[in-house]
């Protein structure tokens, strides 16, 4: 793309039904891209100050869980001056209406933008089923 | 009298008159809500990007945005006396050509942002740093500008 127009601060959002959190804390949903091609489907998402290995995927069910974890960067001691943004964990579930293979997702976080590859499964081969006569 | 008289007309009626209350009270709440929502205040937006957390300390300010995908060496910050700017552009990279989108949410685009400091700083200090898509700027605050402990002295 070519053209590039000037960013707009986009307010965080966040998840509506906290009620299955048992931690305490704000939680938002990721902005997220998700695009396909004919063998895969591809995720990312932005979690800025998410560690790689603060990133929680799991998929069951047909259902894509993200989950973020952000440790908290402001030290004890510090005041605040301006406060234009919170900070929180990310969350967000996505139900797949593909078959992946499992086994063969891959994700890799780099500043703060999760990727996640699934490919997709074979499909299943169609079964014809004949109809005898009596 | 006038009230009777207000009642009469047509659309006027009781019911109506409670939603017009219902809808001022709804208005003040609102208007509380947001003058004294007590410590957990809910961040106040300029409409500028990037959205900016600044906090302070004894030495320090600290300027915190979230800037995700974005490399240190795509950020350009720039100091004339209290002024810091930050400016760029987030660009979003083509994912080629046969794929198809789903959702696109995630945005590109230049931004240029000034942000005036409430004190002196000592701009040949200032320490910059980009970690998981979070710029962090450690800003001294310059010797006049700190506060200083002062002694009573006993006679």
């Amino acid at each position: 793309m070519a053209e590039s127009k000037e960013l707009q601060v986009k307010e965080k959002q966040e998840v509506a039904s906290s009620g299955e959190h048992t931690r305490p804390g704000l939680v938002f949903t990721p902005a997220v891209d998700i695009f396909e091609t004919d063998r895969e489907i591809t995720l990312l998402a932005d979690m800025p100050g998410v560690a790689a290995n603060d990133v929680t995927i799991d998929l069951r069910d047909d259902i894509l869980t993200l989950t973020g974890d952000v440790k908290p960067w402001e030290g004890a001691d510090e005041s605040d001056v301006l406060v234009e943004f919170e900070i929180g964990k990310y969350y967000r579930q996505f139900s797949l209406s593909e078959l992946i293979k499992q086994d063969k997702i891959e994700a890799n976080l780099q500043d703060g933008v999760l990727r996640l590859v699934l490919p997709k499964a074979e499909k299943a081969m169609p079964r014809k089923i004949a109809v005898k006569a009596a | 009298m006038l009230a009777r008289r207000k009642f009469d007309l047509p659309g006027m009626g009781w019911k109506n008159t409670f939603a017009e209350m219902e809808r001022m009270r709804r208005e003040i709440d609102l208007l509380t809500d947001t003058l004294f929502s007590g410590p957990q205040s809910r961040p106040i937006s300029s409409g500028l990007f990037p959205a900016l957390n600044i906090t302070e300390d004894k030495d320090n300010y600290y300027i915190r945005a979230e800037l995700p995908g974005m490399k240190a060496d795509e950020i350009d910050l720039q100091v004339k006396a209290r002024n810091l700017g930050i400016s760029g552009e987030r660009k979003i990279h083509s994912e080629g050509e046969n794929v198809k989108y789903h959702r696109r949410e995630r945005e590109a685009g230049k931004f240029a942002r000034v942000i005036e400091l409430p004190g002196e700083i000592d701009a040949d200090k200032i320490n910059a740093h980009m970690v998981n898509g979070v710029l962090s700027l450690t800003i001294p605050k310059s010797e006049a500008a700190k506060p200083k402990q002062i002694t009573i002295k006993t006679v």
